[in-house]
């Protein structure tokens, strides 16, 4: 993540085994624990740990999407209908049978990963731009059910209020509790992925994205890890759809359109492909980025504008400017915001000489 | 480093405006959509509602307070509605109005627990007007309940007084929101003992050649209730004159009947007989709206494009001027521009006789009825722009408010 390649010598496989090998790496995540869980907390203001909040959720999601498209090749665009899935299932089980929250958000999770299964199937025959499609097929069935099922989406609306979690008697309900109980998940999906990738599986992933006939030679069961794939990304999106409807109070179909799928697609292609600290990078700027832009705009644009004008200026400008600046952070550099910081990192390495 | 330089420069700057004349800027949070997929309503619907801000800053605001309106665009997007919730809250505002259905979700909880009110004409559901379950929630526009309602109301005088063996057909756009309307059919259909079919469009609703056929020449319709949304009515619109039917024999909801669905679906001519349901005036021959204009005027500007279309202008002119009534309300109940979120809440309540020269129904909200009571007017499409073809009414209020109360008991 953030530390040298350079020294990791390895001598018996217990340090083979370690997650974080080099002292400052673990140096880095104990700087990261204490920023987000001690610093952020204490310091911030409701509205910064609001953003913060959403970013957490966005991170698990992203990190989902990653693992099947950055890290086993296959292009899905349907990782909303997949958050719907884990939603709703969630909110029906809280309001239909008073599970707790620590119940429900496995639950949200392996019934999205079962959805993901059964979507996944044409994975085996079907590759790239038209798999695309297969997964927008889904998107688009699973939205329907959804919206017309009652006994699904509750009747109202097709959505379907729930309380704050509850968590051993304790309710999160100010925006520091939930900040903190969303940071942890966040955190905790960061480390599953950074373990699912080295482990046989995400190796098996990888071997298939690169090159899935030699994968297949060297005898790994294509079929089965394309499944996991899915199965794997579609329990974060689950989990993701479980953190939206606990943060929001509410399960709606109308979170979790074709838009959203995009968005998030957006995220790891910024962040970079196949990188979990991308698919963080991703998050933080997809969603903070037009935040930035809107405030750099009141402040700027205040000064030689009136406001009612403004008003509509900022919002078509923003769409201008993120849309500009996606394409020249992609031009600067195709492999994302990962590779960006990587440039940054062995250039300053050797500052101020150069090679 | 720039936000903190200004932020500090504005409070200085309002601590000595606030020293010196004792007024208070009353901040208002207003969300919208400009540019994402609703952003046909938003562009006409948001400048509306700050010219009538405006207007009424120039005259001198509520009793000497300025109102700020702090807008901000969501692209009709969930996240970005609950980061510029927040950002509000910063700010103080005594009053936050979301945009769109799902965002009216996310936040009802959040808005009650921090006790600041809102409104959300014609998003939600029916349900948002039960002022009990949601305290700070407004609706104040009629609800798809009341609009099927009346809807039936206005079917029944215009097939001359009894819908006896009468057929309606019910076209909507198929999502939750277009199902609403059909639970009122059928809790009237036996007591006036009509017969009505429902007819699902699906989205995105440009296709519906096959359902209006069904509705014109197998069920023979007597009456046509129309609940699209989006390029759906328009292409309603060109079928139902293809296919031959009458256009005076259809009814449409609120999100139905803007001046661009009738421009789309081919102009005021081929349009001619249309009816939509509104809950705020249409047209352009209120005082306010001339007030607007003149304020245009006398600063040398054009008045803006988006005044054109008054079916969505107006909402945000009628959203304005509610919001500001319950501000003022609370201001005067306070004796001064302190006012809380709850002081607001309270402010809806005392809203009486106001309707703006024609442009707003007569409100009534009660504790129990954040809906203010579920008036519509009907305008019917001319040659020369909408008339208003009834007066602001509404019908079976028992029976929506029984509809209500059940739907209410079953989810809680």
């Amino acid at each position: 993540m953030f530390y040298r390649e350079s020294g990791e010598y390895k001598t018996d496989y217990k340090r083979d085994m370690t997650l974080y090998a080099l002292p400052i790496s673990r140096f880095s995540v104990g700087l990261m624990v204490l920023l987000f869980f001690v610093a952020a907390p204490l310091l911030l203001g409701e509205y910064q740990l609001t953003l913060l909040s959403l970013v957490a959720i966005a991170v698990v999601g992203a990190l989902g999407l990653n693992i099947l498209v950055g890290y086993a090749g296959q292009l899905s665009i349907g990782h909303a209908a997949f958050m719907s899935v884990g939603a709703y299932t969630a909110a029906n089980l809280v309001t239909k049978l008073d599970m707790p929250f620590l119940l429900t958000l496995p639950a949200g999770g392996l019934m999205a990963a079962a959805i993901g299964l059964v979507v996944g199937i044409p994975s085996l025959r079907i590759k790239g731009i038209y798999l695309a499609i297969a997964t927008l097929a889904a998107q688009f069935i699973i939205e329907w059910i959804i919206n017309h099922s009652p006994s699904i989406s509750g009747g109202v609306q097709a959505s379907i209020e729930i309380d704050r979690p509850t968590i051993l008697g304790w309710k999160l309900d100010q925006a520091v509790e939930l900040y903190m109980f969303l940071v942890t998940i966040a955190a905790i999906a960061i480390v599953c992925t950074q373990n699912l990738i080295r482990s046989r599986i995400g190796r098996a992933f990888i071997a298939i994205r690169d090159q899935d006939i030699a994968a297949e030679i060297i005898g790994i069961s294509v079929f089965k890890y394309k499944l996991y794939a899915f199965g794997i990304s579609s329990f974060y999106a689950g989990v993701t759809g479980v953190l939206y409807t606990y943060y929001l109070g509410i399960a709606s179909y109308e979170q979790f359109t074709l838009v959203v799928s995009i968005d998030y697609l957006a995220m790891i292609i910024i962040g970079g492909l196949g990188s979990i600290l991308g698919s963080v990078l991703g998050a933080f700027f997809i969603t903070l980025l037009p935040i930035g832009i809107r405030l750099f705009m009141e402040n700027v644009g205040s000064l030689f504008l009136e406001p009612e004008a403004l008003a509509s200026i900022i919002s078509q400008m923003r769409l201008i400017v993120f849309g500009s600046l996606i394409i020249i952070f992609l031009i600067m550099e195709p492999e994302g915001l990962n590779r960006l910081w990587i440039n940054i990192r062995n250039y300053f390495r050797v500052w101020p000489f150069s090679y | 480093m720039k936000i903190w330089t200004t932020l500090g420069a504005a409070a200085i700057a309002a601590s000595a405006i606030a020293s010196t004349a004792s007024a208070k800027d009353l901040v208002i949070g207003f969300m919208c959509d400009r540019t994402g997929p609703t952003s046909v309503t938003g562009t006409a619907l948001c400048p509306g509602y700050h010219d009538y801000v405006n207007l009424v800053n120039s005259k001198g605001g509520i009793m000497g307070n300025k109102v700020i309106v702090n807008e901000i665009d969501h692209e009709y997007k969930v996240p970005p509605a609950v980061e510029a919730y927040q950002k509000f809250k910063t700010q103080n505002a005594v009053l936050v109005s979301p945009y769109g259905t799902p965002m009216v979700f996310a936040l009802v909880q959040k808005m009650a627990e921090d006790k600041i009110p809102g409104t959300s004409a014609g998003f939600g559901t029916a349900l948002a007007g039960n002022g009990e379950r949601y305290p700070y929630m407004f609706p104040i526009a009629a609800s798809y309940y009341s609009q099927s309602a009346a809807a039936v109301q206005f079917a029944k005088d215009q097939l001359g007084g009894s819908l006896k063996g009468k057929k309606i057909a019910y076209i909507f756009y198929d999502n939750p929101a277009g199902r609403e309307g059909i639970p009122i059919l059928e809790k009237l259909a036996p007591k006036e003992g009509f017969t009505y079919r429902t007819f699902a469009v699906p989205p995105p609703g440009v296709e519906m050649g096959p359902q209006i056929l069904d509705i014109t020449r197998r069920f023979r319709a007597d009456f046509v209730i129309s609940h699209l949304f989006g390029r759906a009515p328009s292409v309603s619109l060109k079928e139902f004159k293809r296919a031959g039917y009458p256009l005076n024999k259809v009814v449409g909801f609120v999100w139905a009947g803007s001046e661009g669905d009738i421009i789309a679906s081919g102009g005021w001519e081929a349009a001619e007989g249309y009816n939509t349901m509104h809950f705020a005036g249409v047209g352009s021959d209120y005082p306010v709206l001339q007030e607007i204009r003149d304020m245009y005027k006398a600063q040398g500007k054009e008045e803006p494009d988006a005044m054109q279309y008054t079916a969505y202008y107006n909402r945000g002119v009628f959203q304005a001027a509610v919001h500001l009534a319950a501000i003022e309300n609370a201001v005067k109940a306070k004796g001064s521009a302190d006012i809380t979120g709850t002081d607001v809440r309270d402010g809806f309540y005392e809203i009486k006789d106001y309707t703006l020269g024609g442009l707003l129904p007569p409100l009534q909200i009660t504790r129990k009825d954040h809906e203010g009571g579920g008036w519509v007017r009907i305008f019917q499409a001319t040659k020369d722009g909408y008339k208003p073809n009834t007066d602001w009414y509404r019908a079976y209020r028992a029976e929506v408010r029984e509809l209500l109360e059940a739907e209410i008991a079953h989810t809680k």
